[in-house]
């Protein structure tokens, strides 16, 4: 069983009115952005369940949009992410999809596009008192909670790619709290994800990115 | 420094001869692997955080996100300073405080989930009413917050504080018995007493079933939040008076789980059944149209 803090109780410090509708979007868009290199220009949110059916009610909107501008769950500009996106210049819809029901009650899928053109699709479900999880990365189904500071590779799927990734990490001290690879199907785009206590070192990503078999890699600090 | 249950917790409050806060705030540190220094300041914010809260709407009420709330505190304490009020101050303060923190979440203002969004208002209630009228300092008031943390940690650890799976008396259940706990610790209690407070609540929202109207954080969540305050504050009342109870604290936690596991789902926050699905909450909520 993981460590519960007493801020775990006493807490999240979260712009209301639901932990699970509010605090959890926020995160869920604020890992989203993570996964992509910004700026963004579009972002599309289709959402499914209790979160299609009552988004308004609970701001459920403004906080995916929040996150995705890299607001965490207590800024107070969630309130006014659309004035905000906006002015930014970041386009933005929400669709509810009441068709497809066989999903975690609160998931949303969020599109988006940054100024390169550039597309990626993020699947994420909000767990309950500001808890969330990344389930789906473009196509490929994954399992990633941000509570941990990760490293995100897209990579091809060849023989050698792990043991270079892990070779970088050790080489920079880095401990390995949990490692995964997920992959579309055999030799092509693979995503490994690695979870490490405690920061990680700003310029890891760079390092991992000089093998030609690694696409594109990813931090996500705690 | 660590503790499963309430059993282990009343032990090692015997042993280093501590208070629960005192216990809590060292496992903190300990287990959590933090600093005293960073434990406090964050305790210090939730604190600001709840103040804020509890304190903006009676003095600027706000319409909620679904408009089903806005402007209760206010009424609350105009009612005390006329003279009018019935309750008490410390329970007339802490209806008003409890009220005004689920107006401000409702309509997307800052606030400390404690245990949960929904059930935000209860703890900061009951002591910052006890922090007003008996003159505690602020350290004093953040020291409890630890003893609240414990008991819901507690309730997270070997129950539920999710209304999903338990019902509201997870959430403001379990908010109510944090409070009265941490009352109980302020008001001079011992660790034992404590527990009779926390124990205490749970028997008397045992079976309170979630119903949120239009699934939304607002009613009849911020009446309970009222209702929980008081419960919290008679269980405080009757522990510090001596009287013990025959059920501890562990065991009621597990009867709180069983029980909310056997709620049918209509009763567990689907907004399906209870006060949801009220004709005039139905009227009045326009979700489903």
């Amino acid at each position: 069983m993981s460590f519960i803090s007493v801020f775990d109780v006493m807490g999240p410090n979260m712009i209301g009115p639901s932990s699970s509708h509010t605090a959890g979007a926020t995160r869920i868009g604020f890992l989203a952005q993570k996964m992509i290199h910004g700026p963004l220009k579009k972002v599309d949110f289709t959402l499914y369940g209790s979160f299609s059916r009552t988004y308004k009610g609970h701001g459920t909107d403004r906080a995916l949009l929040g996150g995705i501008m890299g607001f965490s769950t207590d800024d107070m500009r969630i309130r006014n992410s659309f004035e905000i996106a906006e002015k930014k210049g970041l386009e933005f819809t929400f669709t509810p999809n009441e068709v497809e029901t066989d999903l975690h009650p609160n998931t949303v899928d969020i599109h988006m596009v940054n100024e390169k053109g550039q597309e990626m699709t993020v699947r994420g479900e909000s767990l309950g008192g500001g808890k969330v999880r990344i389930v789906r990365i473009n196509s490929v189904q994954v399992d990633f909670t941000g509570d941990y500071s990760a490293v995100i590779v897209i990579h091809q799927d060849k023989p050698g790619v792990i043991a270079y990734i892990t070779k970088c990490l050790s080489d920079r001290n880095v401990n390995i709290a949990f490692m995964r690879l997920f992959r579309e199907s055999k030799g092509e785009i693979a995503y490994t994800i690695v979870e490490s206590d405690g920061q990680l070192p700003e310029d890891i990503g760079d390092t991992i990115r000089q093998n030609i078999n690694i696409h594109e890699v990813m931090i996500v600090q705690m | 420094m660590d503790f499963r249950n309430a059993q282990e917790l009343l032990a090692l409050c015997e042993e280093h001869q501590l208070p629960i806060s005192e216990i809590m705030r060292q496992r903190e540190i300990t287990v959590g692997e933090s600093t005293a220094d960073s434990v406090d300041s964050q305790m210090k914010r939730v604190l600001e955080i709840m103040k804020d809260a509890a304190f903006s709407p009676i003095k600027s009420p706000v319409k909620s996100m679904g408009g089903l709330i806005g402007g209760e505190a206010q009424k609350l304490s105009e009612h005390l300073a006329s003279g009018k009020g019935i309750c008490g101050d410390v329970l007339e303060k802490a209806i008003t405080y409890a009220m005004a923190t689920l107006e401000t979440n409702a309509s997307m203002g800052l606030i400390v989930a404690s245990p949960t969004a929904g059930s935000a208002g209860i703890v900061p209630g009951l002591l910052l009413a006890l922090q007003e009228i008996y003159h505690f300092s602020d350290e004093e008031t953040e020291k409890v917050l630890f003893n609240a943390g414990a008991i819901g940690y507690l309730a997270m650890r070997n129950a539920t504080v999710a209304g999903a799976v338990g019902g509201c008396q997870a959430e403001t259940g379990v908010a109510a018995a944090m409070a009265a706990s941490a009352a109980t610790e302020l008001m001079g209690g011992t660790p034992l007493q404590c527990t009779y407070a926390a124990s205490t609540v749970l028997m008397n929202m045992l079976g309170l079933v979630c119903d949120p109207v239009g699934g939304l954080v607002e009613y009849p969540c911020q009446n309970r939040n009222a209702s929980g305050v008081s419960i919290a504050l008679v269980a405080a009342e009757m522990a510090l008076a001596g009287i013990t109870q025959l059920i501890p604290l562990d065991e009621m936690i597990t009867i709180m789980y069983t029980v909310g596991r056997k709620l049918p789902a209509e009763l567990r926050e689907t907004a399906l059944g209870g006060c949801a699905a009220a004709p005039s909450a139905c009227e009045a909520c326009h979700m489903c149209e």
